[in-house]
């Protein structure tokens, strides 16, 4: 290590603060605005010393907002269900399909297999209204629309895509004489793709899945067009905030960190796995 | 009994498509007996490697046959081939510690654990492993996963082993103790075994018999000393042997009683016609151009010769290496005393007609050895 000076060091210190203070601020923001009533947000000048209320967390959470309008019910709680609901599976579905099919990309070049993941990615390239439009059609002549299935389908969209080329990258990064090692020594292909390729990929596999279950939660044109209110994830359930009678901005702001709050957990759980993946360079032999 | 051991009939490997992509292995034909241990020797990407991978199976063979114990395998998936490998770059499993890869080489026998735990430890102590069994292949030198990995392929009871360049990250002391000790340990257990190896004293210790091969083609498959001896061709007689062959281009002019080989710069090399057997001199009348070999060791000073000028003399510790300009070209000579000559001096040079090589012209092939036909 090279010794720093302290001045050095204290405009590094000072640069870090300013950077953490632009990208935190937005966000410790919303947190604080989360426990005030819409009178006081919209106060100016804004008053930094409130009185912290609860109020609205628990309209989200009992589904009665209440407005100088009067009550009106809301659906979050359901929105946040099916957000969970919807991105889990859609992401579990992804890796199903994904890493089986980036894996097969990755160890066994075949005629044309270039052009198939190059088409796969392609649904990334398509504007999403473009393919909606047909998509509804072909959907309500399905029975489609408005389900869950259906719902995960089209999310598929997103994250097989994402999935595939990611992890892809990690099996081409494992040298392919670790698993002839393995097979060689009596075990069949799909023993050495469970126990020596899933396991070596595994930190990009979960770095994958992370990004994906991101994209799919934060996901807003699918199922604003594809479904009705029951279905909806939050980020379309999001619309009902903005009322006849004005936008509840505290209960947005309660609202965004209760939905924020699962993806981040998520990343801070799998903040170790992504280190271990960008590690594995170090040891592919 | 043929048909236990190795049998490999006209392959060939194509890298890409057949007859177009590129050809790496051509028409290789080779037979290798059970507890035979054969040593690859050749340059740079001569399809060695290739070679082994399509034995093992994770190269697909273009064209040809192979067997392995009676079996046609050249279909077969690498777990039914019962063939055992140390790779070229080792391939450990990162996440396992040495002795956890050793070990789980052994895993698909289903042999009892402390059977596992004793065979590790035996090959651990062969290869002076011992001290790593328990660190991770990330945390150990090149040569350490190098022992690592030939120890997971040495552990099995496969069919045939085969090593690719097994020590070639040890130093020459540490290759000359574990040379001795995995021969005893093979010919012991009846393995038999290929060896890809870039060290022709590990090819002469090891091996039973040697096969070299040049640009995909197998040159010559013989017992160390008939490679020594005879060679098959130019390639194989300046490949094998250290300090190389001396080749000279020449003439050969064959009368009633003397055969001469002019080189050049107006040397010539005079024999009697009953130095050659009459197949030889029948074969040396047919050509006019031929390469004339003669390994260092073979060639002497002595009164009478060939004059030569000295332009390098080295004292190796143990032997002295000469060279002279001589016809043209440089003619090495190695004697077995200290040597002191300087640079310029001239010396005299005999070239015994019992130690001559006389290659083809054009082909290379082997014409003769000393006095007889090749
Ligand atoms: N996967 C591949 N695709 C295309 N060409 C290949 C491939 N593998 C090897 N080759 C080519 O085939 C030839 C033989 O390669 P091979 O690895 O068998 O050589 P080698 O004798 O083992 O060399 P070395 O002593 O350097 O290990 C080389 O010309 C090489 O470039
Ligand atoms: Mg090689």
């Amino acid at each position: 290590m090279e010794t720093t000076s302290t001045l050095e060091k204290t405009l590094r210190l000072l640069a870090l603060t300013l950077v953490v203070i632009f990208f935190m601020f937005p966000i410790v923001w919303i947190f604080l605005m989360s426990f005030q009533t819409n009178e006081t947000i919209l106060r100016i000048p804004p008053q930094v010393i409130f009185e912290p209320t609860l109020s609205n967390y628990t309209a989200l959470i009992t589904g009665k907002l209440t407005s100088a309008a009067g009550t009106l019910d809301i659906a979050f709680m359901k929105n946040l269900g099916n957000s969970v609901f919807l991105s889990v599976t859609s992401v579990a579905l992804a890796l199903v399909l994904g890493v089986p099919a980036a894996y097969a990309f990755a160890r066994h070049k075949f005629k044309g297999s270039e052009d198939i993941a190059f088409t796969l990615l392609s649904f990334r390239f398509a504007p999403p209204l473009l393919v909606l439009l047909p998509l509804t059609q072909y959907f309500q002549w399905l029975g489609l629309a408005n389900t869950y299935i259906g719902l995960i389908w089209v999310y598929q969209l997103i994250c097989l895509p994402l999935i595939l080329w990611i992890v892809r990258g990690y099996f081409e990064d494992i040298s392919a004489d670790v698993e002839y090692a393995y097979r060689i020594a009596g075990h069949s292909w799909f023993a050495t793709f469970r126990r020596i390729a899933l396991p070596l990929a595994g930190p990009g596999i979960a770095a994958a899945g992370l990004l994906a279950f991101i994209f799919a939660w934060n996901n807003f044109v699918f199922a604003l067009v594809l479904a009705s209110a029951d279905k909806q994830p939050v980020t379309v359930g999001a619309l009902a905030f903005v009322t006849s009678s004005g936008i509840q901005y505290g209960q947005i702001a309660a609202a965004i960190v209760l939905s924020v709050t699962p993806t981040l957990a998520l990343a801070l759980y799998a903040q170790r796995y992504l280190v271990e993946g960008l590690s594995l360079g170090a040891v592919k032999g | 009994m043929s048909g236990a051991g190795l049998q490999i009939k006209g392959v060939d490997k194509f890298y890409g498509p057949v007859d177009y992509g590129v050809h790496a292995v051509k028409k290789l034909s080779m037979t290798i007996e059970k507890g035979e241990i054969v040593a690859l020797l050749g340059s740079s990407g001569c399809g060695k490697t290739s070679t082994l991978r399509m034995i093992a199976g994770f190269e697909a063979v273009s064209r040809g046959q192979i067997s392995l114990a009676g079996r046609e395998v050249h279909t077969f998936a690498p777990v039914k081939r019962n063939v055992a490998m140390a790779f070229e770059g080792y391939s450990l499993y990162p996440p396992l510690t040495v002795r956890e890869n050793i070990a789980f080489a052994l895993k698909a026998s289903r042999l009892p654990q402390n059977v596992v735990d004793e065979k590790v430890a035996y090959i651990a102590k062969l290869l002076e492993i011992e001290d790593i069994l328990g660190r991770y292949p990330s945390s150990i030198s090149g040569g350490q996963q190098q022992r690592a990995s030939l120890g997971r392929a040495l552990i099995r009871d496969a069919d045939l082993h085969l090593l690719d360049e097994p020590m070639g990250q040890l130093e020459p002391q540490l290759r000359a103790v574990l040379r001795g000790r995995i021969k005893h340990y093979i010919k012991e257990k009846g393995l038999t075994a290929i060896l890809v190896t870039h060290d022709q004293t590990e090819a002469n210790a090891l091996a039973d018999r040697i096969a070299v091969m040049e640009g995909g083609v197998l040159q010559q498959f013989d017992t160390p000393q008939m490679i020594k001896e005879r060679p098959a061709n130019l390639f194989t007689g300046t490949f094998v042997g250290e300090p190389p062959m001396n080749v000279f281009d020449a003439t050969v002019t064959v009368s009633a009683d003397t055969a001469v080989f002019g080189l050049n710069e107006g040397v010539r090399l005079e024999y009697a016609v009953s130095d050659f057997s009459p197949a030889v001199l029948a074969e040396l009348r047919n050509r006019k151009k031929v390469s004339l070999g003669i390994r260092p060791y073979a060639v002497r000073r002595a009164e009478g010769g060939v004059p030569a000028k000295v332009s390098v003399s080295q004292w190796l510790g143990d032997q002295t290496h000469i060279a002279a300009d001589f016809a043209g070209g440089t003619m090495v000579l190695v004697e077995h005393d200290r040597v002191r000559l300087g640079l310029g001096d001239t010396i005299a040079l005999k070239l015994d007609p019992h130690s001559l090589h006389v290659f083809d012209g054009e082909t290379g092939v082997a014409v003769s050895h000393g006095p007889e036909l090749a």
